[in-house]
C-alpha cells in the first residue's frame, strides 16, 4: 500500500472514534452546554460495549449498551449543571473522573477477556476499487455507519425542525421559552444525546478498532473531540473532517516507521496536536461568532 | 492526567492508613524473623510494590503482581501491599511514603520510569531497602538500594528463531513503546535470533510512545502488516490489542510478558514470558535477614540462563512450530547458557556496518544493556 493511502486508511480507521465523539458534542455545545466529560463519556461507552458484548455475543447489543452508558453519564453532567447550575467545565472535568473511576473499578473483570469483536467487511463492488476501496469500503460496520452520521447530524440541527428548536436552545432560551417550549428539556435532550455518541465512539475502539479493553484506553480522544468542535466552529461536518485529521496525523507515523524512515518522533507524536491548534489559531478568531450564544456565556462566566 | 489524579487518591488514602497505624509502626519488633535491627530493611511488617499499570494487564504488571502473591504466600506474617497505576513521577514518591507509614520495610518499584521516586524514597529512609525493578542505577549504590533484572532477551532470542523460521516474508514486526535498553536488546536479540535461522529476515520497528494505548497499537500493527510483515512481536504493555489484529489478519505472533497463546490459537509461535516469583521470595529473605546491603541485590543485579535463577521462562509452542524449529531453539538455548555464550557473542555488526561487538567476543550484560543502536538487518531508526 502506497503511503498516502495507507494514511489514509489510517485516518479513517482511526478517526471513528473521535469522529463519534465530536459529533456527540457539537449536538451537546449547539444546544448550549459544553462537556468535558467526553472522555469519560467514550470510557463508558469502551466498557459497556465490551463487557455486554462479552456476555451476551452480540457486538451490536455492546454498542447499544455503549450509547446508553455514555448517555447516563452525560445525564449526571445535565442534571449538575441544567438543574443544580453548576460550572459546566468544572462539572465535565468531575464526570470524566467519574467515568475513568468507575471504568477502573469495575473494567478490571474484562482485561484479557476476549469477545466476539466487530471484524472489517469489504462492500462488494466497492471495496476493490484501488485506493478508494481500501480508505473507505474495507472497514467494521461502525465505520460505515459513521459515513451517514455526520450528514444525518447535519441535516437533523440544520434542516429539521427539533434542529431549529435545538439551536435556539443554545442561542436564546428566551425566545424559545416564549414559543412555548422548555429550554431545558431541549438541553437534556442534546447533553444526552452528545453522551450517547460518545458512548459509540468509545464502544467503536474497544469492540472494534483495537478489540480489547483497559484501563483508560481512549487516552485523550474525548478531549481531542472536544477541541475538534470547536476547531470545526460548532459544525458537525467540519467536525468530521477534524476527526480524520487527527486520524491521519496519528497513522503518519507508523507508517512512515514501518518503511523505515527515521525522523524525530517526539516531533511526530506531536504532529496532531500541532496540527488541531494550528487549525484552532488559524480558524479560532474567524470563526469566533460562530460559538453558540449560550456557550458564550460559559465562557465568559468561568472567566471572571 | 488521570492517572496522577487517583495516585493521589491512592497516596491519601494510604496516608491516612499509616496514620491509623502509625502508633505501632515505629515499634521495631520484627515479624520478619531474627534480623538485626539496624540493618536497612529489617523490622518491618509489610513488603510495598507499586506497578505502574493494572495488576491484571496481561503483560508487564500482571507478571510482577503475581510475583508479589508469591511473596505473599512466602512470608504469610508480612503483610503485602500493592499500588497500580502509580505514574513514573513524585505521585510514586507519595505511594511509597505511604506504604512505608503503613510498616513497609521493603519496597519494590517495578517499573523503569520509577528508578528516580525510588531513589528519593531510598534516600529519605536509610532504614528502608527500596529496590527497583529493570532501570540501571549509575554511580555509587546506596546500602539500601539497587535494581534487578532478567536478562529477557535470551528467550527473546530463542523467540526470534521461531519467527526466523516461520516467516514466508522475510519481514518481522516489532511495535515497542520507547526506545530503552530493554527495548532495544529485545529487538536486536529477536533480529539476531531470527537471522541465525534465516539470513533474509529483516525486523521493521515501530514505536507508540506509550505503554498502553490500544488505538495506537493497532495502527502500529496494521501499519507493519500492510508492508508485508508476516509475524508480529511487541514490546507493551498491555498486549492484547496486537496479538488479536496480526491474528484477525492471519499473521504469526510472537509473545512477550505472558502467555497469550488463547488471543492467537492459530498465529501463536512461542514468547518470553515472567516468573518473577522465586527472584522477589529470595530478595525479601535475604532482606529480612539482614543481609542486603553487600548482597548480589545491593547492585544492579541481572540474572539470565547462565546464572540458572530465571525470572522468565519461554511460553508454550503454538501450533505450527515444527519439531525441526524446536530442535534448534533447544540447540541454542545450550550455547546461551554455556561459558562463553550469548546471544550477542560477536561479530555484531549495526545498522550503519560498523562493529559493535567484535568476532568472537561474548559481551558482559552490562555492555549489551549499553547498547544504543540497532543491529544490523532491524529497518527503522531510533527516534532521536
Amino acid at each position: 500500500m502506497i503511503l498516502p493511502v495507507e494514511v489514509m486508511v489510517g485516518a479513517v480507521r482511526g478517526g471513528t472514534s473521535i469522529l463519534y465523539a465530536a459529533l456527540g458534542e457539537t449536538v451537546s455545545e449547539r444546544a448550549g452546554v459544553i462537556n468535558l466529560g467526553t472522555e469519560g463519556c467514550m470510557l463508558v461507552g469502551a466498557l459497556t460495549g465490551y463487557a455486554v458484548t462479552a456476555s451476551t455475543g452480540n457486538p451490536w447489543v455492546g454498542v447499544l449498551a455503549g450509547a446508553v452508558a455514555g448517555g447516563l453519564l452525560a445525564l449526571v453532567h445535565a442534571i449538575l449543571v441544567l438543574s443544580r447550575g453548576a460550572n459546566q467545565l468544572a462539572t465535565g472535568l468531575v464526570v470524566l473522573f467519574l467515568g475513568l473511576g468507575l471504568t477502573s473499578l469495575f473494567g478490571a473483570a474484562y482485561v484479557g477477556r476476549s469477545i466476539n469483536a466487530f471484524k472489517p467487511v469489504g462492500i462488494p463492488g466497492l471495496s476493490s476499487i484501488p485506493g478508494v476501496g481500501d480508505v473507505l469500503f474495507n472497514h467494521d460496520p461502525l465505520t460505515y455507519l459513521s459515513y451517514l452520521a455526520g450528514p444525518a447530524v447535519w441535516w437533523l440541527l440544520y434542516r429539521s425542525r427539533p434542529g431549529l428548536i435545538l439551536r435556539a436552545a443554545g442561542e436564546r432560551q428566551e425566545v424559545l421559552a416564549a414559543y412555548g417550549h422548555s429550554p431545558l428539556r431541549v438541553r437534556y435532550l442534546a447533553v444526552v444525546a452528545g453522551g450517547a455518541l460518545a458512548g459509540i465512539g468509545g464502544a467503536q475502539l474497544s469492540t472494534a478498532y483495537a478489540n480489547a479493553w483497559f484501563e483508560n484506553m481512549t487516552q485523550g480522544r474525548g478531549f481531542i473531540a472536544v477541541a475538534l468542535v470547536i476547531f470545526a466552529a460548532w459544525h458537525p461536518i467540519r467536525a468530521v473532517w477534524g476527526a480524520y485529521l487527527f486520524g491521519a496525523a496519528l497513522a503518519l507515523s507508523p507508517a512512515l516507521q514501518a518503511r523505515g524512515y527515521g525522523f524525530n518522533q517526539f516531533a511526530l507524536d506531536a504532529i496532531p496536536y500541532v496540527v488541531t491548534i494550528g487549525v484552532l489559531v488559524f480558524l479560532g478568531r474567524r470563526r469566533a461568532h460562530a460559538a453558540p450564544e449560550g456557550l458564550r456565556k460559559v465562557f465568559e462566566m468561568s472567566g471572571t | 492526567m488521570g492517572k496522577g489524579w487517583k495516585a493521589a487518591a491512592l497516596a491519601a488514602v494510604i496516608g491516612l492508613l499509616g496514620v491509623g497505624c502509625s502508633s505501632n509502626s515505629t515499634s521495631t519488633t520484627s515479624a520478619g524473623g531474627g534480623a538485626t535491627a539496624t540493618a536497612p530493611g529489617t523490622g518491618g511488617k509489610a513488603v510495598g510494590f507499586i506497578f505502574v499499570g493494572p495488576k491484571d494487564d496481561y503483560g508487564y504488571n500482571q507478571a510482577a503482581y503475581e510475583g508479589s502473591q508469591d511473596v505473599a504466600k512466602a512470608f504469610p506474617n508480612l503483610k503485602v501491599l500493592t499500588a497500580e497505576n502509580v505514574p513514573e513521577d513524585d505521585n510514586a514518591t507519595r505511594v511509597m511514603e505511604g506504604m512505608i507509614n503503613n510498616g513497609a520495610k521493603i519496597i519494590f518499584a517495578t517499573s523503569y520510569g520509577h528508578l528516580d521516586p525510588a531513589m528519593k524514597v531510598a534516600a529519605a529512609h536509610p532504614d528502608v531497602v527500596v529496590i527497583q525493578q529493570g532501570n540501571i542505577a549509575t554511580g555509587t549504590i546506596p546500602a539500601n538500594f539497587g535494581t534487578y533484572f532478567g536478562t529477557v532477551y535470551e528467550p527473546v532470542y530463542l523467540a526470534g528463531i521461531a519467527a526466523g523460521k516461520a516467516t514466508k516474508s522475510n519481514k518481522l514486526g516489532y511495535v515497542y513503546a520507547f526506545p530503552i535498553s530493554q527495548s532495544i536488546d529485545n529487538i536486536n536479540a529477536f533480529q539476531l535470533g531470527a537471522k541465525s535461522v534465516n539470513p533474509a529476515a529483516k525486523t521493521y520497528v515501530v514505536n507508540t510512545s506509550n505503554w498502553c494505548d490500544p488505538g495506537k497499537q493497532a495502527e502500529a500493527t496494521n501499519s507493519l502488516l500492510s508492508q508485508g510483515v508476516d509475524v508480529i512481536t511487541q514490546h507493551q504493555d498491555c498486549t492484547a490489542t496486537v496479538i488479536k489484529t496480526a491474528e484477525a489478519k492471519g499473521a504469526f505472533t510472537v509473545g512477550y510478558h505472558a502467555d497469550a497463546s488463547a488471543l492467537a490459537p492459530k498465529g501463536w509461535l512461542t514468547g518470553s514470558q515472567w516468573k518473577w516469583g522465586p527472584l522477589y521470595v529470595d530478595l525479601v529473605r535475604t532482606t529480612i535477614d539482614g543481609k542486603f546491603t553487600g548482597s548480589k541485590f545491593n547492585a544492579n543485579y541481572r540474572v539470565g540462563l547462565k546464572t540458572g535463577d530465571n525470572p522468565f521462562v519461554q511460553s508454550p509452542y503454538g501450533p505450527s512450530v515444527t519439531a525441526e524449529t524446536k530442535a534448534d531453539i533447544e540447540k541454542a538455548r545450550a550455547i546461551i547458557a554455556a561459558k562463553d555464550g550469548s546471544p550477542f557473542k560477536g561479530p555484531v555488526m549495526s545498522q550503519d556496518g560498523k562493529v559493535i561487538f567484535a568476532d568472537g567476543m561474548v559481551p558482559s550484560y552490562a555492555a549489551i544493556e549499553d547498547l544504543k543502536v540497532f543491529v544490523d538487518g532491524v529497518v527503522g531508526k531510533l527516534p532521536t
